[in-house]
């Protein structure tokens, strides 16, 4: 009975879209998601790292601060909030890997 | 000798992992390797009733590793094909009673004296997966075209990745050719394209009713020349083999070719 009433919708033009187009859709976009997911343990280190890196420049409120993971429909993005306290005054130092022109 | 040894996995159980590693076993040692098959499934032992070896299990993968048997007196001889043979898992035991070093030190056992070892992994991304893939060379991933599986197939070809067994094989099983041209089933091309990993297609498989009836007579379906289940299955082994073979024609046809196909005229 209902081979039939797909018979006919598809001969009036009333086509629904296939369960396997719908099954593409829902797999990709929950892929997306899957293999962004991150164990808040990395996603701790993370943050630890991030903050190693900021403080050499920045002063921030580590405790104001937030990073997360935004998952939204199809896509992921990284979204940190830092406060920034200050702008260290530093002077910018020649990184000892890159070549400094002398050779002995 | 060094063989090669192949981890046959999912995730997702009740896919065909174990119908899987029968059949590819049982085939590659009719074309003539030493193949050893080892269900690595510890407490849901299973590839014995399969490959119909069942009463003759003495032994057990336990046993060898806590040093209570030889390995080779735990091997099971399969008599309808020579050159195969069977480590059974235990049924009492559970997956914590093999540790991912045992593994690899039993794995190193077995491809000195075969060509071929061919472990069943468990269902699962806990302990028995890890067990299962740490003496592994080569992953074999089996899924179904259904959204479960192929999700879960995508988070074990990751979990493999990270235990370094990179570009794995992929088996599509049960495929139901009537329902992809309804559109009611996802075909192996959207599966790669939506998947996109570095994954080999490895074969293609029908769902074919033969498989149950095969599975109720612990007959491994690749020995029956008429099932086109067994042909698929004949065509993964030549694949593994390094032959180059073309996919199989599984669109259902037209009446004709169906009776002919009934009458045992036609694959």
């Amino acid at each position: 009975m209902s081979s039939l009433l797909d018979f006919l919708n598809r001969l009036f033009g009333r086509v629904e879209k296939s369960s396997s187009d719908i099954a593409k859709k829902r797999l990709r976009l929950v892929l997306v998601q899957d293999r962004s997911n991150m164990s808040p343990e990395v996603l701790e280190e993370l943050k630890e790292e991030l903050i190693g890196v900021l403080t050499r420049y920045l002063e921030i409120d580590e405790v104001g601060m937030s990073v997360e993971l935004d998952k939204s429909d199809d896509s992921v993005a990284l979204v940190a909030s830092i406060p920034v306290k200050s702008v260290k005054v530093r002077v910018p130092k020649i990184r000892s890997l890159e070549p400094t022109g002398v050779s002995e | 000798m060094s063989g090669q040894v192949i981890v046959v996995t999912s995730g997702k159980g009740g896919v065909g992992k174990t119908t899987v590693v029968a059949n590819i076993g049982t085939g590659l040692a009719a074309a003539g390797h030493k193949t050893v098959l080892v269900d690595a499934d510890i407490g849901l032992r299973n590839l014995d009733l399969i490959m119909g070896l069942e009463n003759r299990i003495v032994y057990d993968i336990v046993d060898v590793v806590e040093g209570r048997c030889e390995l080779k007196k735990a091997l099971i001889r399969d008599k309808r094909v020579e050159g195969l043979q069977l480590l059974p898992a235990s049924q009492t035991r559970d997956k914590t009673a093999v540790s991912p070093e045992q593994m690899k030190e039993l794995c190193q056992q077995l491809r000195e004296e075969f060509d071929f070892v061919i472990i069943d992994c468990p269902a699962g991304i806990e302990h028995g997966f890890h067990t299962a893939v740490a003496g592994a060379d080569k992953a074999i991933v089996v899924s179904m075209l259904e959204v479960s599986a192929l999700r879960d197939a995508d988070k074990i070809v990751g979990l493999l990745e990270a235990s370094e067994l990179t570009d794995p094989y992929l088996i599509v099983n049960r495929i139901r050719m009537d329902m992809v041209q309804r559109g009611d089933m996802l075909d192996v091309n959207d599966m790669t394209d939506i998947l996109g990993l570095q994954v080999k297609v490895l074969g293609i498989v029908p769902d074919d009713q033969s498989i149950i009836v095969s599975a109720n007579r612990g007959e491994p379906i690749v020995l029956d020349n008429r099932s086109r289940a067994g042909q698929a299955f004949r065509n993964i082994v030549r694949r593994l083999q390094g032959e180059e073979v073309e996919f199989m024609d599984l669109s259902q046809g037209g009446l004709m070719l169906r009776l002919k196909r009934l009458v045992g005229l036609a694959k």
